[in-house]
């Protein structure tokens, strides 16, 4: 196991209340392994994260319980000066806009070079060298001269590719990628995911890829999880929660896909909205959008069932749900 | 009654004088600018002198910042006239032979004249010297003035900014206190008490009452700086407080606090001025622009000359440090390169 996230509860104190973005998160992610997370804009992907980068804004972000184990040492209870010497030697981060993401005023390689000078204590010119060999790695065309240039003289998938440098440069162990082809078109989309599949292979390193977009997952994944405000409520392998989903909103999520068979059909909405994370309702979180809610769905919180030795799914009608099909 | 009508729209037109100068010049600088710009790119093409291959030296910001300042003319026509005026600064008696003090009343508000080329002024002093000579105490308050205040505000509002919370809390209620204080009515307080006859009562004025502006000015730049998601993503890297703080923060918060700095340069200079008109700056055995121009704005229709002079080098002055802090800013944005 080289990471588990147990029961993990991160709190936002704002002016109008507590918005509990994490309501106890559990997952795992094994070496080599690729975890996707799944879920809306505001369902704690990315808060999740965040925590367990260790790079949360706190405050206003609170870390209100839970533990986060990384190669046998809960990351929580490391001090900071110990936690930052984890971040980018064992574990890195791909973020979403690598336009902003990168520093605009530093050359692109001093930028992959700072991550050997500040973990590796080497000097500028072998740590610009080590870019140099970094960006070939990711396929950047002339890396040699372009090692001196700044981030807005390079497209966005040349950007990404940096970013991806950045990331597997220490050759870490766990790679967080937090929708890492979004700001892409989608050609580009495809080739950076393609790039990043590759490498991972390659360096046997686990990844957690938060996404929204099912097409990128179906092609890398190995397993899923899904979000619904703050909490998990299905994981499942890849090919099984495609064929048969064991929660409404996975089931939802999977027929809001536009298909070419469906042509000229209206396409498939899951109606209302995310809950407020200040106002979470009672019961099942999704209660208020899903077709199948029932009494027992408004008042208890579904446990994480086990639909299969490598399922579950937070539903009290899991088994009338996967027995739907789709 | 058209009699007492010219001074008037005659001073703000000569105060107005520096502005125009200005937009003149940083157009034209910008026309000069561009050309140059294209200029090296076409050199650098084909793997120009500067090549970036493996071979050529990592370089930083600052060396980057440098190597792109040698080449505006901004900023070596800017540097060419500070230059000058630190050297007149510390060498007067080099290019003025004569003695700002020694003065002949018999010769007052004469015009231009063998050895004497500005004239002289209401005290039959030589116009040329007492510029000359000036130029040490305008460029001293100026300078140390702006040095204060920047390292004072931007240390403190940068770590305001950087830091939030408690200490940004009470800093900013402190700097709300020193902007309630009107700057000449500070100035007519706090240094008609002091007897020194020395520049430093002055800049320690200045420095008092000057550090919240850079201080604020701070604050807002490093607090915009560092929500930016590159400094989350260093952070993500592994980077200590202080990298980010001074390799990601400090780069992109400090072109405002320059620009800022150097516009502040020029009223420093201007502030010594009203503050000796008054009676509260310097004092007259000092030779300063400041106290030359408040001497002969009465005289402005009989001997210009007086005005012109003193006022056209505090002009230069305040437009040379105003270019290069421009040239500075421009060279430290990597997206205008």
């Amino acid at each position: 196991m080289l990471l588990e996230v147990r029961d993990l509860q991160v709190e936002f104190r704002t002016r109008e209340g507590v918005a509990k973005a994490v309501n106890g998160v559990n997952y795992t992610v094994d070496e080599g392994e690729t975890l996707a997370v799944l879920g809306e804009s505001g369902s704690g992907k990315s808060v999740t994260a965040q925590a367990i980068m260790g790079i949360l804004d706190m405050p206003p972000g609170k870390i209100a319980g839970g533990e986060i184990v990384f190669q046998g040492k809960d990351l929580l209870k490391l001090k900071e000066e110990e936690r930052r010497k984890v971040r980018g030697a064992k574990m890195a981060m791909i973020f979403q806009d690598a336009l902003s993401s990168l520093n605009p005023v530093l050359s692109v390689g001093a930028q992959i070079g700072e991550l050997f000078t500040v973990h590796q204590g080497m000097s500028r010119k072998d740590a610009r060298t080590k870019a140099v060999e970094l960006m070939d790695r990711v396929r950047i065309p002339a890396a040699q001269e372009r090692v001196g240039q700044y981030p807005h003289q390079f497209s966005g998938g040349m950007r990404q590719r940096i970013m991806i440098a950045m990331a597997l440069a220490l050759e870490p162990d766990l790679i967080i990628a937090d929708e890492p082809t979004t700001a892409l078109d989608v050609t580009v989309q495809a080739q950076v995911m393609d790039l990043l599949a590759e490498l991972q292979r390659e360096l046997g390193m686990g990844l957690i890829l938060i996404t929204h977009d099912l097409g990128v997952v179906a092609d890398v994944a190995d397993r899923i999880a899904v979000m619904y405000a703050g909490r998990i409520v299905e994981t499942a392998p890849v090919h099984e929660i495609y064929k048969r989903p064991a929660h409404p909103y996975t089931k939802g999520l999977l027929e809001s896909i536009p298909r070419l068979d469906q042509k000229g059909q209206e396409l498939y909405a899951i109606k209302g909205l995310p809950p407020n994370l200040m106002h979470i309702p009672p019961g099942c979180a999704f209660n208020p959008r899903c077709p199948m809610a029932q009494d027992v769905c408004r008042t208890d919180v579904p446990p994480l069932y086990e639909v299969s030795p490598t399922r579950r799914s937070a539903c009290h009608f899991w088994k009338e749900t996967l027995d739907a099909g789709q | 009654m058209p009699e007492p009508q010219p001074p008037e729209p005659y001073l703000s037109g000569g105060g107005r004088a520096p502005e125009d100068g200005a937009i003149a010049a940083t157009g034209a600088g910008g026309a000069m600018d561009l050309a140059t710009s294209e200029g090296t790119t076409l050199e650098k093409t084909p793997g120009g002198p500067e090549g970036t291959g493996p071979a050529g030296k990592p370089r930083s910001l600052w060396s980057d910042a440098w190597r792109d300042l040698r080449r505006n003319p901004i900023f070596i026509i800017s540097g060419l006239i500070i230059v000058f005026l630190v050297f007149i600064s510390l060498w007067p008696s080099l290019i003025a032979s004569g003695n700002p003090l020694s003065c002949d009343l018999a010769k007052a508000q004469e015009g231009s004249q063998a050895g004497h080329p500005f004239g002289f002024d209401g005290q039959g002093c030589d116009v040329y010297t007492r510029t000359v000579y000036g130029a040490r105490t305008s460029v001293t308050v100026g300078v140390c003035a702006t040095i204060g205040v920047s390292l004072l505000g931007s240390v403190l509002g940068g770590l305001a900014g950087f830091f939030g919370g408690s200490w940004d809390a009470i800093l900013s209620r402190i700097t709300d206190v020193f902007f309630a204080i009107p700057v000449v009515l500070g100035g007519l307080v706090l240094l008609s008490v002091v007897t020194s006859s020395t520049v430093w009562p002055v800049i320690g004025f200045m420095v008092l009452l000057g550090w919240p502006q850079l201080s604020r000015i701070a604050r807002g730049s490093v607090i915009t700086a560092k929500q930016n998601d590159y400094v989350q993503a260093a952070r993500a890297l592994g980077a200590s407080n202080s990298r980010m703080m001074l390799r990601h923060i400090l780069p992109n918060a400090v072109a405002p606090v320059i620009v800022v700095a150097t516009i502040a340069l020029g009223t420093y200079i201007a502030l010594e001025a009203t503050l000796s008109y008054l009676g509260v700056g310097l004092k007259p055995p000092t030779v300063s622009w400041g106290i030359d121009i408040s001497a002969a704005s009465p005289y402005i229709r009989n001997a210009p000359h007086m005005l012109l002079w003193p006022a056209g080098a505090l002009a230069v002055t305040v437009l040379a440090f105003i270019m290069l802090g421009d040239a500075v800013r421009d060279a430290l944005d990597p997206k205008l390169r």
